[in-house]
């Protein structure tokens, strides 16, 4: 299969960026998008130029390290997929294909197609944990939680921190994984008793890692690779709500 | 400073504390439009019916009815719009562009909720100017006096006014596309008052997303209904 691909070039995060045109031939059907990058990048490399820089890892769609925006989504088209999980059969011979970094101005480019997402690490450093010792995994049973809780909080627990869905945002807001990492917590006996604290926590981290806020578009949740429920951002909303109530009658 | 002004401070600056106001200001925008319309299709009971009604909500409470609730909706009126303003100008600054964009799943109606919104402010300082101030009209003059059965002395013609009003094919062009576009607000906002609060679920989605198109529809039914009836069906001329 022969592509174009407009790539998103930078140097590095204070030098500005721009698409270059890179031919991409003789591509294997079967080959995954990363491996086709792989392969154009050996072409690049052959004739001593700089080869385009992505971020990946596990390439089993799992580690939520690959990213891309391709042709606009982030992760690309195909529902519940990772950029490493996405093949080129989804594509057809001779098709234009644009390849840019997830943009949010909370995600700043470090080269290329690599974007700096450590604001997800202070989010999570806020309250996205159970703060005492909760031992080893418990034996089945032995902790009483209704079966719709315990698959409330395993759904959320799927999410994968990968950014698509502020990559893909018009507001570049990070609702769904936020909400996401709450529930999964909020849902669990071990984490219920730092509710309140942890979704006031934060959203306020949130906030100020310069996120913006949710317009109810529901792009998240369409490009999710892990299919992140938006009904987490609605329960966020309601347990925020009654967790400021809660601290300001403490 | 104590607890209960730390949580208000820090509730007003987050992000979801400002989408929750604006929720519940819409909330009450949601609830007067239905009030106001109902109100104001009695245009087509006849003159003696819309003037007495006017009368009536004029005269409710000593005449300090109308002023209340005229306070308390300019109150959440601007509540709403500054805060929309502000969480707009915040999500310009956190977003950026791609150099080709692509939309999988947002409304065309969620995408222009700001330019409705102000298109839809631009609409509302005309009507009240055009109808409640009647500024640029003669509507407070004596030739908008009439009599009311069963009440002593004139009461304002609100009939003719409205008959007037809408007889000019600028005004109601105007009112055609300031309608139209609050119905394309109305559609997204009532959808997104009951996720702004906390009261979707996968179960209700599909139903709320519905019951938002409706109330969206009626509201633009109702309201166009007089316009149109008026100058292209020359409803009330004599």
């Amino acid at each position: 299969m022969n592509f174009t691909l407009k790539v998103w070039r930078q140097k590095d995060c204070n030098s500005d960026g721009h698409i270059e045109e890179y031919p991409a031939e003789n591509i294997p059907i079967e080959a995954s998008f990363l491996e086709m990058l792989d392969i154009v990048n050996e072409g690049i490399i052959d004739k001593g130029g700089e080869p385009i820089h992505f971020d990946h890892d596990c390439r089993e769609g799992i580690c939520g390290m690959c990213s891309l925006t391709i042709n606009g989504i982030p992760h690309a088209r195909e529902k519940g997929t990772t950029t490493c999980q996405l093949h080129m059969r989804h594509f057809e011979d001779g098709d234009t294909i644009w390849i840019e970094p997830f943009r949010a101005g909370a995600f700043p480019v470090i080269k290329d197609l690599v974007v700096d997402r450590s604001a997800f690490d202070s989010i999570i450093a806020a309250g996205g944990y159970v703060s005492v010792r909760t031992g080893a995994a418990p034996d089945a049973n032995s902790i009483p939680i209704t079966k719709e809780d315990a698959d409330h909080a395993f759904d959320s627990a799927t999410c994968i921190g990968c950014g698509a869905c502020v990559a893909s945002c018009k507001n570049s807001s990070a609702m769904l994984f936020v909400s996401a990492k709450i529930s999964h917590l909020n849902n669990l006996p071990q984490g219920f008793p730092e509710k309140d604290r942890r979704a006031l926590n934060m959203v306020q981290a949130m906030d100020e890692a310069g996120f913006g806020n949710c317009s109810n578009h529901y792009e998240c949740e369409a490009v999710c690779p892990k299919s992140i429920s938006a009904d987490n951002i609605a329960k966020l909303n309601r347990d925020y709500a009654v967790a400021t109530v809660r601290k300001a009658l403490a | 400073m104590n607890a209960l002004t730390r949580a208000v401070l820090s509730f007003w600056d987050s992000s979801i504390g400002k989408k929750i106001l604006v929720a519940v200001t819409g909330v009450a925008l949601l609830l007067f439009l239905p009030g106001h319309l109902i109100g104001n299709l009695l245009l087509f009971a006849g003159k003696d019916a819309i003037n007495e009604y006017a009368l009536w909500l004029h005269e409710l409470g000593h005449g300090g009815a109308v002023w209340l609730a005229r306070i308390g909706l300019l109150t959440v009126l601007v509540v709403h719009i500054l805060l929309t303003i502000q969480l707009t100008l915040r999500n310009r600054e956190a977003s950026q562009k791609y150099s080709h964009p692509a939309t999988t799943r947002a409304s065309r109606s969620s995408r222009m909720m700001i330019w409705s919104g102000l298109t839809i402010l631009a609409f509302i300082v005309y009507h009240i100017s055009h109808f409640t101030v009647r500024i640029g009209n003669d509507y407070n003059g004596s030739a908008y006096l009439t009599s009311l059965p069963g009440h002593d002395g004139n009461v304002h013609n609100v009939h003719q006014m409205m008959v007037d009003g809408f007889s000019h094919v600028g005004n109601t062009l105007f009112y055609i596309i300031a309608i139209t576009l609050l119905c394309s607000h109305l559609s997204h906002g009532f959808s997104s008052v009951f996720q702004t609060l906390g009261l979707r679920s996968r179960k209700s989605e599909i139903i709320i997303k519905q019951a938002g198109r409706a109330y969206a529809l009626l509201i633009w039914a109702g309201f166009l209904s007089m316009p149109v009836a008026i100058l292209f069906f020359g409803y009330g001329s004599i």
